[in-house]
Formats: C-alpha cells, sequence, structure tokens
C-alpha cells in the first residue's frame, strides 16, 4: 500500500463538475460541523464557492488551533549546506545547467554555522542540501548532524530522498524530523517540469515521507510548490497526502507547508498564479479538515502577510533565514539562494510580533535523547 | 480550616494543578497560577532549556509551586523513562507526570506503554503521576505498578468537553486505592466543580484557563468550582433522580 494507490483514483475526481454544484448550502453545512471533516467536505472548503467564507473559516480555523496549540509559536531556522544537485528542475535556482560556483560547507564551517544560529536563541534547525548522493551523503549528513546535536533540540533534513534504512542512520545520529516536498502531485507536470536525473521518479519521491514514518521520525513535513497547477487540486492532494501519513503513522507528527513559487535564477514562470487570498483559504481548508496538524510558514512570504497569517492556523515560522550555503557565518558563502526572501526581520524582531499579537514564541519543543 | 491532604509525599491544600503549555505569556502565566491558588504545576520537560541559563519557564513559576515535568513527547516508555531522569539529573526533583502518546490524531495516551514506564520510574524513586484513557484495570495495573496517583483524562486533551468519560471514572474513584485526578477535558469550572463532586481528589487543568479571554480571572473561577465541588462531595450529595415525584405515592395511605 502507497499514497501512490490513493492518488491514482484520486486523480479521476471530476473537480470542476464537483465545484460547480456547490452552493453557499454545502459551505454553511461544513462549517457548522464539530465531527470530523470528510474528503468531500475538505474539497467544498477549497472551492471557489468556499472563498465568500473565508472570515467564517478564519475564526474557526483560529479557534481549533489555539485549542489545540495554545496562543504559541515555535521557530526555526533553516541551514544550508552544499547547493550541489543532480537533478535539472524548471522553477529551482539549484537546477545543475545553472552555471555558478557551487559550495559546500566542511564540518568545521558548519560549526561556524552553527554558532551563530544558536546566538540568535534558535533552538530547531532543519538542514538543506541540493540533491546530490555524493556532495549531501548520508555520511556527510551523519557528521554533520553528530556536531549539531551539541547546540541544537532537534535537527530536521530537507534533502534528496533517502531509503528508509539510511533515515533510520541519521535518526541514530540524532536527526528526528523529515521535510520532503512533492512540489506538484499531478504526475504529468511533474514529469515535465523535472527533467533529467533522480528526481524524475515521482513515485520514489511520492513515498518518501512515508519511508521517513517507517524509519521512525517523530515529525514528517510535506507540501506542494503552489503555482505549478491549480493549487485547488493541488493543495486537496496534499491534505489526503497528509491525512494518509497521519492515519497510518499515528505516532510521527504530519504537518504541511504552503510554499508559493518564487524562482531566482533563470526565468520560469509560475503555471497558476497563486493570489493571497489562495493562499490563506488553502491553510483554512486544511486547518478545518485536520485540526491538530502543524502548519509551517517561511519567510517566502513578506512580513506584512505573515503577521496576517500568525493567528490563521500557523504553528511553525522561519526566522531571520538564510537560504544561501554559509549564509550565516559568511564563512563560506554560496553566491545562489534557491529562493528569494522576503521576510528579512531577525528572530527577536518576530519575537516581538508574535508578543504583540499576543502569542508566546517558543524556541525549544524537543530534547535530543540520542 | 482548610482541608489538607498529601499526594506524592507533599502536603497540600489545593486540589487544582495548573498545566503551563498553552500560555500565550508568562505573565499572564504567573498571575494565573497566584489567582488559582495552586501548589503543584506542570511543565513540559521538552520546553525547558536545561543548558541555558533562561529555563524557558522555570523563572516564571513561584517557589513555593511543587514542579510537576511532564514527558510530554514521548512516545514509548523508554523515551518517557530517558525524559523523566534528564529532569531529575536536572535538578527539577523527583515528581514525574508520565505521558506517553502514540497517537498524533487524538492525543490519546498509551495505557499499555503507560504502565511499563510508571513501573520503572516508581522502582527508580519517583513519585509518578501517569495520564491515561479512564480504564479500571489499567488503573488497577498503574497502582499496583507504583503510582502516586492515576491521572484519567476526563476527555480529549485540549477538547473542552467535560467530563465525558463519567462513568468510568466514577468507577475508578470507588475501585482504586491511590488518589485520581481528572486531567483533560476540562473545560469550564463547573466541569472541575463536577469532577471534585464525584470525588475526585484533584483536578488538572490547562487549556481553559491558558485559552481564556482573562486567564487569570479564569483560573481563581476555576479555584471557587474545585472548593465547591470539594465541598458538596464532603457534604454528602443527595441522590438523583430523573423524575420529580409525590413524596409517597404508592405508602401514602398507611399514614392517612
Amino acid at each position: 500500500m502507497s499514497f501512490y494507490d490513493e492518488y491514482i483514483s484520486l486523480k479521476t475526481i471530476p473537480f470542476q463538475e464537483f465545484f460547480d454544484q456547490i452552493t453557499p448550502e454545502h459551505v454553511w453545512h461544513v462549517l457548522n460541523k464539530t465531527d470530523p471533516l470528510t474528503n468531500e467536505e475538505f474539497l467544498i472548503l477549497l472551492s471557489p464557492k468556499a472563498e465568500h467564507f473565508l472570515e467564517e473559516m478564519a475564526q474557526k480555523a483560529h479557534q481549533l488551533t489555539v485549542q489545540h496549540f495554545g496562543r504559541t509559536m515555535q521557530l526555526f531556522l533553516p541551514l544550508y549546506l552544499t547547493d550541489y544537485c543532480v537533478n535539472k528542475c524548471k522553477y529551482c535556482s539549484f537546477s545543475f545547467d545553472h552555471v555558478f560556483p557551487r559550495t559546500k560547507l566542511t564540518l568545521d564551517e558548519i560549526e561556524k554555522e552553527a554558532k551563530v544560529i544558536k546566538k540568535k536563541g534558535i533552538e530547531h534547525i532543519i538542514l538543506l542540501t541540493g540533491e546530490s548522493r555524493i556532495h549531501s551523503s548520508v555520511g556527510y549528513l551523519k557528521e554533520a548532524a553528530e556536531i549539531l546535536k551539541n547546540y541544537f533540540s532537534s535537527i530536521s533534513l530537507e534533502v534528496q530522498p533517502l531509503k528508509t534504512e539510511e533515515y533510520r542512520v541519521l535518526i541514530e545520529a540524532g536527526i528526528d524530523g523529515l521535510t520532503v516536498y512533492q512540489e506538484v502531485y499531478n504526475e504529468d507536470i511533474y514529469k515535465d517540469i523535472h527533467v533529467k536525473g533522480p528526481k524524475r521518479n515521482y513515485r520514489f519521491r511520492l513515498d518518501t515521507p512515508e519511508r521517513g514514518c517507517r524509519a521512525g521520525m517523530r515529525s514528517v513535513n510535506i507540501g506542494a510548490l503552489l503555482g505549478l497547477d491549480d493549487w485547488r487540486k493541488e493543495v486537496f492532494f496534499t491534505g489526503m497526502h497528509a491525512k494518509y501519513l497521519q492515519d497510518n503513522y499515528l505516532d510521527t507528527e504530519i504537518s504541511v507547508s504552503f510554499p508559493r513559487l518564487k524562482p531566482h535564477l533563470g526565468s520560469f514562470q509560475p503555471n497558476v498564479h497563486v493570489t493571497d487570498i489562495d493562499l490563506v483559504q488553502a491553510m483554512l481548508a486544511y486547518r478545518l479538515f485536520m485540526p491538530r496538524s502543524g502548519i509551517t510558514i517561511s519567510t517566502r512570504e513578506a512580513p506584512e502577510l505573515r503577521n496576517h497569517l500568525i493567528p490563521l492556523g500557523v504553528t511553525k515560522m522561519s526566522a531571520e533565514s538564510s537560504t544561501t550555503v554559509g549564509g550565516y557565518s559568511k564563512s563560506h558563502t554560496g553566491e545562489n539562494s534557491q529562493f528569494e526572501l522576503s521576510d528579512h526581520r531577525t528572530v527577536e524582531e518576530i519575537k516581538q510580533v508574535l508578543r504583540d499579537k499576543g502569542y508566546h514564541p517558543v524556541m525549544k519543543d524537543w530534547e535530543i535523547l540520542i | 480550616m482548610k482541608e489538607q491532604w498529601t499526594i506524592g509525599g507533599k502536603t497540600l491544600t489545593s486540589r487544582l494543578f495548573l498545566g503551563t503549555g498553552k500560555f500565550a505569556d508568562h505573565q499572564d502565566m504567573k498571575e494565573a497560577i497566584l489567582s488559582s491558588n495552586t501548589e503543584v504545576v506542570t511543565v513540559a520537560l521538552r520546553r525547558v532549556n536545561l543548558k541555558e541559563d533562561d529555563h524557558y519557564i522555570l523563572n516564571d513559576i513561584p517557589d513555593h509551586i511543587q514542579l510537576m515535568p511532564n514527558t510530554s513527547g514521548a512516545r514509548n516508555a523508554e523515551e518517557a523513562i530517558r525524559i523523566a531522569r534528564l529532569a531529575k539529573a536536572s535538578g527539577l526533583g523527583d515528581w514525574v507526570k508520565v505521558e506517553v502518546i502514540s497517537d498524533q490524531k487524538y492525543l490519546l495516551p498509551d495505557n499499555q506503554e503507560t504502565i511499563k514506564a510508571t513501573r520503572e520510574l516508581a522502582r527508580e524513586g519517583f513519585q509518578v503521576f501517569p495520564y491515561m484513557s479512564p480504564d479500571l484495570m489499567a488503573g488497577k495495573a498503574l497502582q499496583e505498578a507504583g503510582a502516586a496517583a492515576v491521572m484519567p483524562l476526563g476527555a480529549p486533551i485540549g477538547s473542552n468537553r467535560g467530563i465525558r468519560m463519567k462513568e468510568i471514572i466514577q468507577i475508578m474513584i470507588h475501585e482504586l486505592e491511590v488518589p485520581i485526578i481528572v486531567d483533560a477535558g476540562i473545560g469550564k469550572p463547573s466541569d472541575a466543580a463536577e469532577a471534585m463532586e464525584m470525588g475526585a481528589d484533584a483536578v488538572l487543568v490547562n487549556t481553559a484557563i491558558a485559552t481564556a479571554n482573562n486567564p487569570v480571572q479564569m483560573a481563581k473561577a476555576f479555584h471557587e468550582a474545585v472548593l465547591a465541588g470539594r465541598r458538596g462531595y464532603k457534604a454528602g450529595l443527595g441522590p438523583t433522580s430523573n423524575q420529580a415525584h409525590a413524596s409517597s405515592p404508592l405508602t401514602g395511605f398507611l399514614h392517612s
């Protein structure tokens, strides 16, 4: 069993016909439910009709989030280790056909980055690399984790998809979370934009979060890169994927991100324009469908929008991020960021915004037991 | 005179325990602790920074309060045991609330793993307060394993739905010798009063106070509700009936 089997059946849903027959009464009915929502009800909240009920959805999403997570927000930072990549992907700055000097941090440089990040008061980090089994090998990631666990309380991974046994090795070294974005669930578009390299294997990527759950990751974060296909369908598939994982792996915390496409290098333009309204509707619909699931929002989004998103269901935020290799200590700076950042505020500034909005910034929410 | 009671080797007057995980602001939390008159506060060890001077929350908890570190985040007995040992080694005392949750969907406790962790930690000298799904046999096993008290949930955590597990918790109150602390699901002061009227020894509240518009006033309301419920229990509640009835419809003729 794999989510792929579900995807094969879900993709035959006649989405347009379904959306066409939705009435305001359908949306009201879903909003007044206290029981968990069905898959169909989730799709109702993603429909164009539901856009007229965003305030009602927001009220409910806010109430559910405060109930389950309290008035708290967890903060984290990304740590880029290398930008070597063996894939050619139409939308990504790290794509191998973009010629720029690539960088890989040494263990000493990793420790320097750790010290700078730690000074900001950050306890949770996520390690990122381009996708290259040579430059970001399991051995290298393991060595990095062994250093970083002396500095941080939780270390997640966002690297090329690995095998279950490889995840187990990294968990033993102190890694506790896995992030992997499917980028796009639509298999045809997936094949079109992932031009060359191992990433072309749709099925292997789709099953990656599940391998992470099997290996014993504490938390697994998934998402679709919004802008590559109709966001309503993509968010529906994301929600269904999250539910599949949560139902089958009860002891893993499943969370999602809603990254919007923001290319840096290259001239790729999004296939679909995803507006702020769309992003908010996606997030609210997901919160009502999965009330206890985490929602992450990165510094890709602009400060003002991020401020407004805080009470709408978000549970984790990054702050003062650098998406270039070596970007914190400037000891060995990569020349190219993976995507362009919008929110450049410092950790302290974000903490103050949270406090002003009545939220407690949580820096530490785990203790590495290894 | 205030009624005193003993639990985990400590004599207390308050029967309201407070959770701390959901407060927006530590100043609010501190004031809520004071206005609730609580003497026991739970803290998730996962949130405490043992290596730093700023211990997240510990500096904001008044000195007279008994700390009860919890093992929140543990997915099995082994993780709970490791977290408890870490708390003790860091000087947080020997009380521990064992929370083992292997279900991220409803956050229901895993009784089997909880019993295992309780047995080991009690053997190591901890005062163990296991959080559990209400069940008489599991309650007996926890008592047997050396628990200082048993903490059944009233309803799923964070649900604010009240004492939904009332029938089972009532049986546990009747049948177990260790104190029963109703934890989770208590959404209103009246729910806390209800648990106390049933004969629970104490209640633990977090969400309802931390997420109230005015946590300090809500903490006070819970304090008063717990006192009222306890007083009602001690005074001996009258029997309840579903229908109103005349004084002696069947035997009145004997006295006429």
